[in-house]
């Protein structure tokens, strides 16, 4: 048995750690941003890198908001074929980092002043045993919620900042024949509507305690079941019809007025924009009830991973030109999210990109940046799963609070 | 043969045969909505869609979403459209389903007309092989496919079709042989025919059924492969379905879905074809082989 | 003439050369099926995460846990749920897409005028990949668009049809979609099987005054026995490997309530970095596999040896 084990574990270790290049003058890139404005603005770093005479291999793959990728990625590993960089989020990254499988970056970082620009709570996700492992390339926050101006305006509604002001407000949409909360039922984002409700419960301490520490006394709390008493709520102040309703047919019914709010992360904004609206006149946005101060976030970033422990001039220059404030700026304008370096100009974005800067800023100093949950930024993928299963049974009526609460704790043991 | 039950006169009354055409135009009904959700809804411009009239013939009709979905949609970085991805499909099916034919038909001609012991056992075990989930076998394969240094090749991923359709074919092939008379093989070997001519001469002129319903199959399943598409072959190399995956899925941004049903439509195109000319032979090609005993 | 020891090798030659021609596909098969059922089966019982042989420190180092992986698949009631769904989803399409497969394979071969434009009606759906078709399906049978919008638009207004977004019967319209795309295969392989009918038999028991119905039932369906037996190995197979649609049409939902055994391995495979619980599953998912198929197959190929 143990000269098996040893055998697997030698032709494992080749497998996965000895990473083969591509060819040497051109990037490979795994990406899954293939909806026309994200791979326009991906096209624009394709330029920059042409530019300076380096090729760009292009490796897209789309699903489930890159969970195909992440199963491509680890065929490409196993192979000992590991791409140059490749898109991800948070807990991914360290898992892929304590692999031993990203690359070095911390000259690049260096020269370029990275832990300066870079908020702390971002450079988490972005570094593994203090060294960069990552270029991080904008910060979306989670915890926004979406609103129709001119149906909040005609049932005298004003934007709500608590919980109560909520309760109030969603009430008074129901009696007016308006269904109050436009959602879709799917786990993820049934997940991202519960990271804003908890917050807003409990506060931030709660928010790390129970997310982020995963303690289980946190998890197991009254606070807790409170936060899914909420949820209750919100479920009941929903249409009948919501059950795997992608995002942005919600986030239409908000723009056709047949629905007030939609709790939804910033990248909501281009729906609204590609329908012609404009904020602060046709739409509001604003950040959920209760959790004005804090800002949950999550980053994509692009991984890069070790070529033979070496990092190549191509690979350190697609991660500087990732970083560069131009680049940062051109994508997220597109994006709807924020540049993950604070000192970029914020000239060219709109109202709410503003606002989500100003926000980014504020939190990260305050100590009130906070990953998601519902995004991978708070827990690795086993357990922010587990959490999916519960809140969305929860969600669709299989659970109680009190069993959800009791459920809860037990799958984040089992996960972990 | 075809109309050999008919000849015994399966005697219908006319009240009878109404109602069995109104059976059979019910079915196809439901079997063709799906279709006409697709194809109607992808003549459309996507305001019509987004304002609720899924059902409906469209108001103003485009064939916009098609040309686009063909050669200018955003499949990765560059506007591309399937255009592309649809050669690499091509040649990729292409060999692995002649291999796999021509492996399977040698396989039944071996387990049929040159039995020896054990046989049978082998047989049972390429037959269990169709039935392991793929999901399973990604990262192993990845694996090999690595020491190999086929990762990222065509020639990679049509090793690994080759694989997983061929427990089919020989299943296809073994059936059809089993009925076909050993006697012409005996004498032929009486004759001094070697192995390779008794097959080239005496199987394979006949084999013409069965080849069509291997085909088929083989093909519709390579052509639909999604998962090791994805996983096996290098960005420019992909295949037609991940190429129409990147153009349905993408995460956050609009979903144009007249596109997505035109670009379904083209990427089906194919095997659409190679049922509707080839399906004629295909109930002729069950008959004669895979559902006798 | 030849000697005699050129004939004796060519007879040899002759002799190993099938076994030869034989030898690459079975190497293929042992190799990349039952030593990759192997790798698995070694997988489960490790604690690996992310890739096989790591563990959650992302050590290379990895320890054999023993059954623990399968204890924790059998304590999690995501995984019963998936069973539950497996059987009630397997069981109703394969009788199903039998019944419709029978039913139009009789009815088409009734001298139809057009057989040969309605036949490939029936069969398109199984060249088409669910990527797509699950959208469309989707769509369908969403209240608010679909069949529900359009009936109540006839004028029947209290005219309800929201299974798939109901936990209790999403399950059935995944296989309404199922039995949509493979009940025209199944009406191929009946239809097959009735047109190699011996057409003696049945002039001789309509001499003797049959009716269509007892001709139907007495002679004609038995000799159908090697077709059902195909349709259930193709129809079995189809239902195991049965993962894009749910992905397309549900995502598993609403809730779990349409999580599939592949899904869910899938899933703790590749979303969620629990590799050692993917394999687990998987393990089992062949033990059922195995549990049916082998005595099928047994008894298939030892009837024919005879």
């Amino acid at each position: 048995m143990t000269n098996l084990k040893m055998a697997l574990k030698a032709s494992v270790a080749v497998f996965a750690l000895t990473a083969t290049s591509a060819v040497a003058e051109d990037v490979e890139v795994l990406h899954w941003w293939t909806s026309g404005g994200e791979a326009a603005a991906l096209n624009v770093l394709k330029g920059d890198l042409e530019s300076q005479g380096i090729g760009w291999q292009d490796m897209p793959v789309a699903g489930g908001g890159g969970e195909q990728a992440m199963t491509v990625l680890r065929a490409r590993v196993t192979a000992g074929d590991a791409p140059t960089a490749v898109q991800m989020l948070g807990f991914d990254i360290l898992d892929w980092g304590n692999q031993g499988a990203l690359a070095d970056l911390n000259a690049v970082a260096a020269k370029e002043g990275w832990d300066d620009v870079v908020p702390a709570a971002l450079q988490e996700f972005a570094k593994v045993d203090g060294k960069w492992v990552s270029a991080p390339v904008n910060v979306h926050s989670t915890n926004w919620v979406w609103a129709n101006k001119s149906v909040l305006d005609a049932n005298g509604i004003a934007v709500p900042t608590t919980w109560d002001e909520f309760t109030a407000a969603v009430e008074t949409l129901a009696a007016a024949g308006v269904t109050p909360i436009a959602h879709g039922g799917q786990a993820w984002q049934d997940a991202t509507v519960f990271d804003a409700v908890a917050m807003s419960t409990g506060g931030p301490d709660f928010y790390k305690a129970a997310f982020i520490d995963l303690d289980s006394e946190a998890l197991g709390s009254d606070t807790m079941k409170e936060a899914f008493d909420r949820m209750a709520f919100i479920r009941a102040n929903v249409d009948d019809n919501f059950s795997g309703r992608d995002w942005n047919l919600a986030t239409a019914m908000v723009i056709n007025g047949e629905a007030g709010f939609q709790m939804m992360g910033d990248w909501a904004k281009g729906e609204f924009l590609n329908a012609g609206k404009v904020p602060g006149e046709d739409f509001l946005c604003f950040r959920f009830p209760g959790t004005t101060e804090q800002v949950t976030f999550n980053a994509d970033q692009f991984a890069m991973f070790d070529q033979g422990g070496v990092v190549s001039d191509q690979q350190a220059a697609l991660a500087s030109s990732i970083l560069s404030p131009s680049f940062q700026s051109a994508f997220n304008v597109v994006k709807g999210s924020v540049p993950a370096r604070t000192d970029v100009s914020d000239a060219d974005f709109d109202d709410c990109g503003k606002q989500g800067m100003k926000d980014l800023a504020a939190a990260a100093s305050s100590g009130n940046l906070f990953g998601s949950m519902a995004h991978g930024h708070a827990n690795p993928a086993s357990v922010k799963n587990a959490m999916y299963d519960v809140i969305t049974a929860h969600f669709n009526g299989e659970y109680d609070s009190e069993t959800a609460v009791d459920e809860l704790v037990t799958a984040v043991e089992i996960a972990q | 043969m075809s109309i050999a039950s008919q000849d015994a006169g399966i005697r219908t009354g006319r009240v009878a045969r109404t109602f069995i055409y109104l059976v059979l135009l019910l079915f196809a009904l439901f079997y063709l909505l799906p279709l006409y959700v697709m194809l109607v809804n992808s003549v459309k411009p996507l305001s019509e869609i987004t304002g609720g009239g899924m059902m409906s013939l469209p108001q103003v009709w485009t064939l916009e979403p098609w040309a686009k979905a063909w050669s200018t949609a955003q499949i990765g970085v560059e506007p591309t459209g399937l255009r592309p991805y649809f050669w690499n499909s091509i040649s990729m099916v292409v060999p692995a389903v002649a291999i796999s034919t021509i492996l399977g038909a040698l396989n039944g001609y071996v387990l049929t007309k040159w039995r020896f012991r054990g046989d049978t056992i082998l047989f049972g075990l390429m037959l269990f092989a169709c039935f392991i989930p793929f999901q399973i076998v990604l990262i192993p394969m990845a694996a090999v496919l690595g020491t190999l240094g086929l990762s990222g090749t065509t020639a990679g991923l049509v090793l690994v079709h080759l694989v997983y359709g061929i427990g089919f074919s020989t299943l296809y092939f073994r059936n059809y042989y089993a009925v076909f008379p050993t006697e012409l093989v005996r004498a032929a070997q009486i004759d001094g025919a070697g192995f390779f001519r008794i097959f080239w001469r005496i199987l394979l002129p006949s084999s013409g059924p069965i080849s069509v319903v291997c085909v088929i199959w083989q093909f519709t399943n390579i052509w639909n492969d999604f998962l090791f598409g994805a996983s096996f072959a290098s960005g420019d190399g992909a295949p037609m379905t991940v190429a129409l995956n990147n153009l349905v899925q993408s995460s956050t941004g609009v979903k144009e879905y007249n596109v997505h049903f035109a670009g379904a439509i083209l990427a089906a195109l194919p095997t659409l074809l190679v049922y509707i000319v080839a399906g004629r032979y295909f109930v002729r090609g069950l008959m004669a082989g895979s559902v006798k005993g | 003439m030849a000697t005699g020891a050129e004939v004796d090798l060519r007879t040899r030659l002759q002799n190993w050369l099938p076994k030869l021609v034989l030898s690459p596909s079975l190497a293929m098969i042992f190799v990349f099926v039952y030593g990759f059922i192997l790798f698995t089966v070694y997988v489960s019982f490790t604690d690996s995460r992310i890739l096989p042989f790591v563990d959650k420190n992302g050590q290379t180092t990895y320890e054999l846990i023993g059954f623990s992986n399968y204890e924790k698949l059998f304590s999690l009631s995501h995984w019963d749920i998936s069973v539950m769904n497996m059987a009630i989803y397997a069981g109703l399409y394969i009788v199903i897409c039998t019944f419709i497969g029978l039913l139009l394979a009789i009815l088409l071969d009734q001298k139809i005028r057009g057989e040969g434009f309605i036949r490939p009606i029936f069969l398109y759906p199984m060249a088409l990949s669910f990527i797509v078709t699950g959208t469309a399906w989707k769509w369908m049978l969403d209240p608010a668009i679909g069949f529900e919008n359009i009936v109540q638009g006839w004028g029947w207004t209290t005219f309800t049809f929201d299974w798939i977004k109901n936990r209790d019967f999403a399950i059935y319209t995944v296989i309404l979609a199922a039995v949509w795309q493979s009940s025209g295969f199944t009406m191929a392989m009946f239809l097959a099987g009735l047109r190699g009918i011996d057409t003696e038999i049945l002039k001789a028991a309509q001499m003797d005054g049959a009716s269509n119905w007892n001709l139907y039932r007495r002679i004609i369906i038995p000799q159908l026995r090697p077709a059902f037996l195909s349709a259930f190995v193709i129809l079995a197979h189809l239902a195991i490997k049965t993962f894009d649609l749910v992905i397309a049409m549900t995502g598993g939902g609403p809730g779990r309530a349409t999580e599939l055994p592949a899904t869910f391995m899938y899933s703790y495979t590749f979303s969620r970095n629990q590799m050692g619980i993917g394999a687990a599953s998987a393990v089992i998912m062949l033990m059922t596999i195995a549990a049916i198929m082998i005595p099928y197959l047994y008894s298939e190929l030892r009837e024919r040896k005879s």
